[in-house]
């Protein structure tokens, strides 16, 4: 697995956010509310709604991406939109709306699950109820070899690769995305691989969140 | 100084025993879960977590400061610091019988006003419905507002207003705290005082704050 960097609170206007760095790719995530959604139509009377935004910058690739919304980001966002949702208390503020603003600043292979980390601590960081952390890692198959954590060029070369986020407390998959050919065997082994990983990563969050903290508390 | 414990969202923090699920805790067999970044308060019959963020969400009988966005036929639409907007009906805004065919409603608030009411009704799709028929409720005239995270309210009062009571009489200013984060303080001192809150709402979770304070502004 590559380096994990976790920093909070870099966006000091919005309620929460992070920048996850997994080695070469970088995410930062900015979250707004929950606030009023406008316009009304768009309210949902029974529960708040979350609403994400992911972005490629410009500059994240090496050819120059034409900034601005796209298919992929189109696809991107719901996928993460959807990995997030089950863990939060969405009922406990109808008709309100959680804005979540994702921008990739530098891409190298698996930018949604980046993006999915940097969302999740960004939440807790705003004080949004939360059922349990959403931690996400990529898994995949390269040369017949079972693999974590995939950079650009080995997903650009991969036989499969598969996107996975999942709540370690609860034991809940959240996300499970992918192509590529896999046996059921390699599924499983992958799943088990997956879990690992994010147990990893888990462990890393959790201590930067309490480590940043129990600072301001001495 | 000794301070209180930190809990992470879905940390499992003990077993139920019978006791009451308090603020930001959940229960999923017979088990507490926290839900969010917060500090932990477990007594023998209440398992609370206090979130260390997050915005204000209306609960009935909070007494919040809020300022009046526009005015309406038959009341006021009142800013408080939340995702919701409250109202204020005439008939809980003002004591005497008003004709709303003649009179002006910006005669008794105008927009931008700043009152201190109670929250009189929230309904389950959060209609929130202010009230100032309360002995405490004012219009509150001049002034500076200051915005804190409203999970640290209940820190500035202090145990049984002790923190705020030192902190009025060492610096010779008004202040009133409203439940949603909204703090009105007018006097003097008014620096003074918007530094010794944010210094609060910086360090909240320690134990003995209040002597701190108390120390500081006796200086």
């Amino acid at each position: 697995m590559r380096k994990i960097e976790v920093e909070l609170g870099v966006v000091t206007r919005a309620n929460g956010s992070a920048l996850v760095k997994f080695g070469d790719t970088v995410a930062l995530a900015a979250v707004y509310g929950p606030a009023e959604l406008h316009p009304a139509h768009l309210r949902e009377y029974q529960t708040g709604i979350l609403r994400c935004r992911y972005s490629l910058a410009p500059f994240s690739v090496e050819e120059r991406k034409v900034p601005g919304f796209d298919r992929r980001s189109v696809e991107l966002s719901k996928v993460i939109r959807v990995a997030i949702e089950p863990a939060i208390f969405l009922e406990e503020f109808p008709k309100a709306v959680v804005d979540v603003f994702v921008e990739i600043l530098q891409a190298d292979g698996s930018t949604r699950v980046t993006a999915i980390n940097a969302t999740n601590l960004a939440l807790i960081s705003a004080g949004i109820p939360m059922r349990d952390f959403v931690v996400a890692c990529s898994v995949g198959k390269i040369d017949n070899c079972l693999v974590v954590d995939l950079n650009g060029i080995e997903d650009n070369f991969s036989q499969a690769d598969i996107n996975f986020a999942f709540m370690p407390n609860r034991n809940k998959i959240t996300l499970f995305q992918g192509d590529g050919q896999l046996t059921k065997n390699e599924i499983k082994e992958l799943i088990s691989l997956a879990k690992k990983s994010c147990e990893k990563i888990y462990e890393v969050e959790k201590g930067v969140l309490s480590g940043k903290y129990s600072r301001q508390i001495s | 100084m000794e301070a209180r414990k930190i809990v992470l969202p879905g940390e499992v923090v003990c077993e139920r025993k019978g006791r009451k699920l308090g603020r930001g805790v959940y229960e999923v067999e017979e088990k507490i879960l926290t839900k969010f970044l917060g500090v932990l308060k477990e007594s023998e019959d209440e398992v609370d977590v206090i979130p260390l963020a997050g915005v204000y969400l209306p609960k009935i009988g909070d007494k919040v400061i809020g300022i009046i966005k526009g005015v309406e036929v038959s009341g006021w639409s009142v800013d408080i610091n939340s995702p919701y907007t409250a109202f204020l009906p005439i008939g809980e805004g003002v004591e005497e019988y008003v004709d709303v065919g003649r009179v002006d409603l910006s005669r008794f608030y105008d927009v931008g006003d700043v009152i201190f009411c109670r929250v009189s009704n929230v309904t389950k799709s959060k209609m929130v419905q202010v009230s100032m028929k309360y002995l405490y409720t004012k219009k509150l005239l001049g002034g500076t507002i200051v915005k804190i995270f409203p999970s640290k309210v209940p820190r500035l009062i202090g145990k049984g207003g002790s923190m705020i009571d030192i902190i009025k009489k060492k610096t010779g200013t008004q202040i009133i705290p409203g439940e949603n984060g909204l703090v009105w303080i007018k006097g003097e001192n008014v620096s003074k005082v918007i530094e010794v809150i944010s210094l609060i709402e910086r360090e909240s979770h320690i134990i003995g704050l209040t002597e701190k304070i108390g120390k500081m502004l006796g200086e």
